[in-house]
């Protein structure tokens, strides 16, 4: 996994709520057995119409926000199924961080496993950072993982925000979850011979 | 000793070890494997030039994209039958169970798990899918999960995992006419959002969970997930016991004895702390249809769409983006409502008893002339018990199609999709835009209100009619 430096970046803003990973990327597209080249289809329906042109009122075609490595949207984002296809798409589109007031736990889960760092803020923080980007389209945030703060860059805006321990290691340093597991079978096979489960389906 | 909650009890049972300042290790039970949500995980293997930690808690079918016509003949959509492929060839090269297109055990991972005697109370479950919180109905902790933790669980066994807050649902009462556990736990959404139990695991509870049945309880179950829980369960009782007893992989003679006398230890303790209690009257509960495009997004059939001012300031965008893409007005009424597509299937209700609710509601009535009603059955094995009741002939008569198993038009992956701009009465799971396809507008309901609104071609109140 790729490790995770401090980003400051302009945003692509979708002030949208509940958006579900049926919509972040559509099960039709689910079929590939690779991780790679789920970005083109990120937002699928909202970003194209049905003869694949760009629907020009949609964010990620509008070119203001262009380069943006930082998604925000609104509260609950990344709700329904555990498709981690989703996250998939967001880093192929290149984002490194997604910022909402709420995230659904699997997604959140999809997201740290892929070195996609998910920043919850307020939602008095995510209602400035809409705003504000309204009249500076080039509005940029910082995030800044060591430390666990977001900043509205150059308006002394700012917040900290929580990530455990062990999963801000994994990011700053690369790590992913099988190799610390891995290296612990010992303990994984003792509470094998314990196990209740286990003696009942022998 | 301190008193626990049932989740608890499962949870610190499981507890291989603990990260300081991190998550638990948490061992796996059995791990359910389908095609979508796995190739990544194998190739995951074959990089690290591992294999599979324990080949015996793994099970896998083909479901999501397998046609519900002509199984027997090579899958047509080329994408979705290398998919399929892929499955059997990573089945193969790593000796993983399969329970394939062909096989009489194939269907709805989330069908077969139980009718099989797999899903026992007091495991731990995981799948590449989030309805696996079908499974809680049985006291297990079943949840979630993506495909890096597929690889984890198929890699070790174990999952990485913070343990989440508990909240109990109460459901106390008789429920009324026409009332079934779909309405019950669509109902709990309305109440509290497709967000309300994000961060939760839920245990329901009540003498009106008590009274369902199995298939019932795993309906409540399956949609846990659609409130943002991370799973849901169900203490087990005589209910459980008796539906698990000479199942295929359930344990027999005197080792069931054993694990019933353990199985009943697993209810939460009288004075055992919940982070959150909520509590509903049955009686309360009436028959339910979603309007919207999220799953807490639902009413009563009688009722009304919410209007402007009863939705939060900061929720009115999507509020107005939602009502939008249904192309439904703020306050109306769906009573009366023309809908072209019923579809009765899903992980939530494919069971028999689905499809028995929806026979005995048919027999000797026919669809409406507008509808296009499709039923997919969970599993082979349901789809086999189906005929032998002739739930089939009753069915062919009022003129809804008996298909194959598979998750079908609830995610519209193989050819089963809902066209654009049709309404669909769907006995699914979500809602969602473009869920049952590009366009395609969902009202969820339960497979009763369903059989009501193929047979008239409009939506209406199921208890208008006479029900036994």
């Amino acid at each position: 996994m790729e490790k995770f430096v401090t980003i400051t970046s302009n945003i692509t803003p979708l002030a949208i709520e509940d958006i579900d990973t049926d919509q972040i990327i559509p099960a039709r597209f689910l079929k590939a057995t690779t991780r790679e080249g789920f970005g083109e289809n990120l937002f699928r329906d909202w970003r194209f119409d049905e003869q694949n042109n760009p629907k020009k009122d949609f964010v990620l075609n509008n070119s203001d926000y262009a380069g943006s490595r930082i998604l925000v949207a609104g509260k609950n984002f990344g709700c329904g199924s555990s498709r981690e296809h989703a996250a998939w798409a967001i880093t192929d589109a290149g984002f490194k961080v997604v910022v909402s007031s709420f995230f659904a736990d699997i997604f959140k889960n999809n997201a740290l496993n892929n070195g996609l760092l998910p920043v919850q803020v307020s939602q008095q923080f995510l209602n400035t950072v809409f705003e504000k980007v309204q009249a500076d389209k080039n509005l940029k945030l910082n995030v800044d993982l060591e430390k666990q703060k977001i900043e509205i860059v150059g308006h002394n805006v700012s917040e900290s925000f929580e990530i455990n321990d062990y999963k801000k290691t994994c990011l700053i340093n690369g790590y992913d979850d099988i190799d610390y597991l891995l290296s612990i079978k010992d303990k994984i096979e003792a509470y094998e011979k314990g196990s209740k489960y286990l003696s009942l389906v022998k | 000793m301190a008193a626990k909650t049932l989740f608890d009890k499962v949870w610190d049972a499981h507890v291989v070890t603990e990260i300081k300042g991190g998550p638990s290790v948490l061992y796996i039970d059995k791990h359910l494997v389908h095609e979508v949500t796995s190739p990544q995980a194998f190739a995951g293997l074959e990089k690290r030039g591992i294999s599979l930690f324990r080949l015996q808690n793994t099970l896998a079918t083909a479901d999501h994209n397998v046609p519900t016509k002509d199984q027997h003949l090579p899958i047509k959509e080329a994408l979705s039958r290398q998919q399929v492929e892929k499955l059997s060839e990573n089945c193969n090269k790593f000796g993983v169970t399969l329970y394939g297109l062909g096989h009489p055990y194939q269907g709805i991972v989330h069908v077969i798990g139980p009718e099989l005697g797999v899903t026992l109370p007091g495991m731990t479950m995981v799948c590449g899918d989030s309805h696996t919180s079908t499974h809680g109905a049985f006291g297990s902790i079943a949840f979630g999960i993506g495909t890096s933790e597929v690889e984890q669980v198929m890699a070790t066994q174990c999952l990485m995992q913070s343990k989440p807050k508990t909240m109990k649902i109460e459901i106390n009462g008789k429920l009324g006419k026409g009332v079934v556990s779909k309405d019950i736990i669509l109902y709990i959404i309305s109440k509290i959002s497709a967000a309300g139990g994000t961060g939760y695991f839920v245990e329901f509870a009540g003498s009106a969970i008590r009274s369902l049945s199995m298939e019932a309880r795993m309906t409540i179950c399956n949609m846990s997930i659609e409130m943002g829980a991370r799973g849901g369960m169900i203490a087990p009782d005589e209910t459980t016991f008796e539906y698990i007893k000479g199942r295929e992989f359930a344990p027999k003679g005197a080792k069931f004895d054993e694990a019933v006398a353990y199985w009943k230890t697993l209810f939460s303790d009288e004075d055992a702390k919940f982070d959150q209690v909520l509590t509903y009257k049955a009686e309360d509960i009436e028959p339910m249809i979603t309007y919207g495009t999220n799953p807490g997004m639902g009413i009563k059939v009688s009722g009304h769409i919410p209007a402007e001012t009863e939705i939060d300031a900061a929720s009115r965008l999507s509020f107005k983006k939602s009502l939008e893409y249904m192309d439904f007005q703020p306050g109306a009424s769906l009573i009366g409502k023309q809908v072209n597509y019923v579809f009765i299937g899903s992980c939530t209700n494919s069971r028999i008893e689905d499809l028995r609710m929806v026979a005995e509601f048919v027999k000797g009535k026919k669809k409406a002339a507008n509808i296009n009603a499709y039923v997919i059955p969970g599993s082979k094995q349901v789809e086999k018990q189906a005929i032998a009741e002739g739930i089939d002939k009753v069915l062919a008569e009022a003129g809804f199609e008996l298909r194959e198993p598979g998750c079908s038009a609830c995610l519209g992956m193989n050819e089963d999709k809902v066209p654009k701009g049709e309404y669909c009465v769907s006995t699914s799971n979500r809602n969602f835009e473009g869920r049952q396809g590009p366009g395609a507008r969902t009202l969820l309901a339960s497979p009763l209100t369903a059989a009501a609104v193929a047979v008239s071609g409009k939506i209406v109140d199921v208890r208008d009619f006479n029900l036994n």
